[in-house]
């Protein structure tokens, strides 16, 4: 379950190659393996739905380009650029 | 702006169209791989900067050796260490543009340790991410100059030694000592806190090469975790207890507030000057007449092979020579063996009116073939419909094409029976102008005394007679 207030950090599951560096950096430990695997057979990175705080630190230490997107507590979805 | 959303960078390319294979939308690099943290602050950087379209990648030999399939800049992809001598190229020809070398610890420190020491030195307009993995990863982790003491890789199964494998290298203290870089630091990507000054280290590195100030160094200390054979998580904490003492953090030099724009003399080349100073004359003295070339042959690319020693050299230079005083455009390019004689030699020959492009004849159109290693290793590249000669007094095999012409004549013999086997190569030219029609033999003895400079008269009338045999050998046989 997600709540939809920002901010709010997403785990793309075909992306993510399970490496844990999200889990590990995020001071909130809203980030969790998933118990399903991926098409790769990776147990990707999930957040649990509520507690972020929009620190960022999931998506810096992430190496994949496009596994993490975070929305910060700015966030407009009517204003995306 | 303020950022309202963390997402990929628009420095990426899109779909990552050169990747082969069906995932072209994650990277190919390891679960956890320090290299991927580091493409997205670099990515993240150039859109910020607004210098996506400005920035110029040269990638490496190593993991990142596919960079480019990422990064929506230009690229080039070059030889294993030669990053800072491409991107000294790239930089001094695009003055305008933004040249990032990445390179791994083996490419930069080991192979390519003088490529980066003299771009350096010479400050070139070039911002260098260096990714201190403490192994190579490409090849499988061996031994990289900036391996740790007591540190296990396949080349160090019982750690590394100081007294035999020497120290970690340590390239910010190196390259700080030199007076031309800008701006040196060593990061690390060891936890989100540390990433955050990275982040802070690849924008200023990219700032100033926006702004031209010269040579601009990050050094990286950054996870393998296939090669450590140690967890992703766990290589985070490998960094922090095991590099960050042997490979201290910090500004190692940083003069970037007092760093004015480097802007080097625009390059001229002037043939005209080229030529007086070499002392050549950009007229030809002798402007001989054209003969009636058949069109197969107006526009020349030639192999010259065989053995070092049988005047190969000669025998190219004096092509390119004759086709010159018939105001061709020409080239000679020499590709020597190891050996200096009885080896192999070959050289390159262009003859033509319009520009030359590549010196190298890759696919000749004509092949001069003086013994049978050369023919067995070049008669394959010839162009379909094109000619090979080929010297029989040496070579016992035939030639295995039946879409060339083939001309099979004795020029080590017909050399011999002039008295000195040396006059080969002007056998050959007397051969090549009866076969393609485009010198006249008459006026290749009148360059004799100009080829020959120096030479007494008796060498220049036997090779005079040497061109003539060649040349009537042909119109006699064929
Ligand atoms: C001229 C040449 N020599 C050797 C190699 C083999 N080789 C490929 S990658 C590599 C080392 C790469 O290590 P590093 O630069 O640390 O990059 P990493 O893979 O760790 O990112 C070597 C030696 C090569 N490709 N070319
Ligand atoms: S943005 Fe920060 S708090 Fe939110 S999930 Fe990512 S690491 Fe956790
Ligand atoms: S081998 Fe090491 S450096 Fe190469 S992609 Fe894998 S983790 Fe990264």
């Amino acid at each position: 379950m997600t709540d939809a207030k920002y901010p709010r950090s997403e785990v793309d599951p075909d992306k993510c190659k399970g490496c844990g560096l999200c889990i590990a950096a995020c001071p909130k430990k809203v980030l969790v393996f998933s118990p399903k695997l991926n098409s790769k057979g990776y147990h990707y990175a999930e957040y649990v739905g509520s507690g972020c705080v929009g620190c960022g630190n999931c998506f810096y230490n992430c190496p994949e380009p496009d596994a993490i997107t975070v929305y910060l507590r700015n966030y407009d979805p009517e204003k995306v650029v | 702006m303020k950022k309202t959303v963390l997402r990929k960078p628009k420095g990426f390319i899109d779909v990552y169209k050169h990747k082969p294979g069906a995932e072209k939308d994650r990277t190919h690099y390891c679960p956890g791989c320090g290299h991927g943290i580091l493409h997205k602050l670099i990515a993240e950087a150039i859109e910020d900067l607004d210098i996506i379209d400005d920035t110029i990648l040269i990638s490496p030999v190593g993991c990142s050796v596919f960079a480019y399939y990422y990064f929506d800049t230009g690229n080039f992809q070059v030889a294993h260490g030669r990053a800072p001598a491409v991107g000294t190229a790239v930089s001094r020809a695009n003055p305008d543009k933004v040249v990032i070398s990445y390179q791994g610890d083996g490419d930069l420190a080991a192979i390519g340790g003088n490529n980066i020491l003299q771009a350096a030195n010479r400050g070139e307009n070039i911002a260098v991410f260096f990714v201190n993995n403490a192994i190579y990863g490409m090849t499988g982790g061996q031994m990289a100059p900036t391996t740790l003491l007591e540190q296990i890789t396949t080349t160090t199964p019982y750690g590394r030694n100081a007294n035999t494998d020497g120290f970690p290298m340590k390239m910010c203290e190196v390259l700080s000592q030199l007076s031309a870089p800008t701006y040196v630091e060593r990061v690390s990507l060891h936890d989100a806190p540390h990433i955050r000054r990275t982040r802070a280290a690849v924008r200023k590195a990219l700032q100033n090469a926006k702004e031209r100030k010269g040579f601009q160094f990050v050094e990286v200390l950054s996870t393998c975790p296939s090669g450590w054979k140690i967890d992703p998580v766990k290589s985070m904490e490998w960094v922090k207890e095991k590099m960050l003492p042997q490979f201290p953090l910090g500004v190692y030099k940083d003069v970037s507030n007092e760093a004015v724009a480097v802007e080097r003399p625009v390059p001229i080349f002037d043939p005209a000057i080229v030529w007086e100073k070499l002392g050549i004359s950009s007229v030809a003295d002798v402007d001989f007449p054209r003969g009636d070339v058949p069109d197969e042959y107006r526009k020349m690319s030639i192999r010259v092979a065989g053995f070092g020693g049988q005047g190969i050299m000669v025998t190219g230079q004096a092509l390119a020579s004759v086709a010159l005083e018939y105001g061709y455009n020409v080239s000679w390019l020499p590709s020597y063996g190891p050996e200096m004689r009885g080896g192999t030699a070959n050289c390159s020959v262009n003859i033509q009116d319009g520009t030359i492009g590549a010196a190298e004849a890759v696919k000749p159109g004509l092949l001069l073939a003086m013994n049978r290693p050369s023919l067995e290793k070049f008669e394959k590249f010839i162009v379909p419909g094109g000619t090979l000669i080929y010297n029989s007094t040496l070579i016992d095999i035939k030639p295995v094409r039946n879409d060339i012409k083939v001309f099979a004549i004795p020029i080590t013999g017909i050399a011999d029976e002039l008295g000195n086997t040396r006059v080969q190569s002007l056998v050959n030219i007397g051969a090549y102008a009866a076969i393609t029609g485009m010198f006249n033999v008459d006026h290749v003895v009148e360059l004799l005394p100009k080829l020959f400079k120096g030479k007494k008269q008796a060498i220049i009338d036997l090779n005079a007679k040497a061109v003539k045999a060649g040349y009537d050998y042909v119109k006699e046989n064929f």
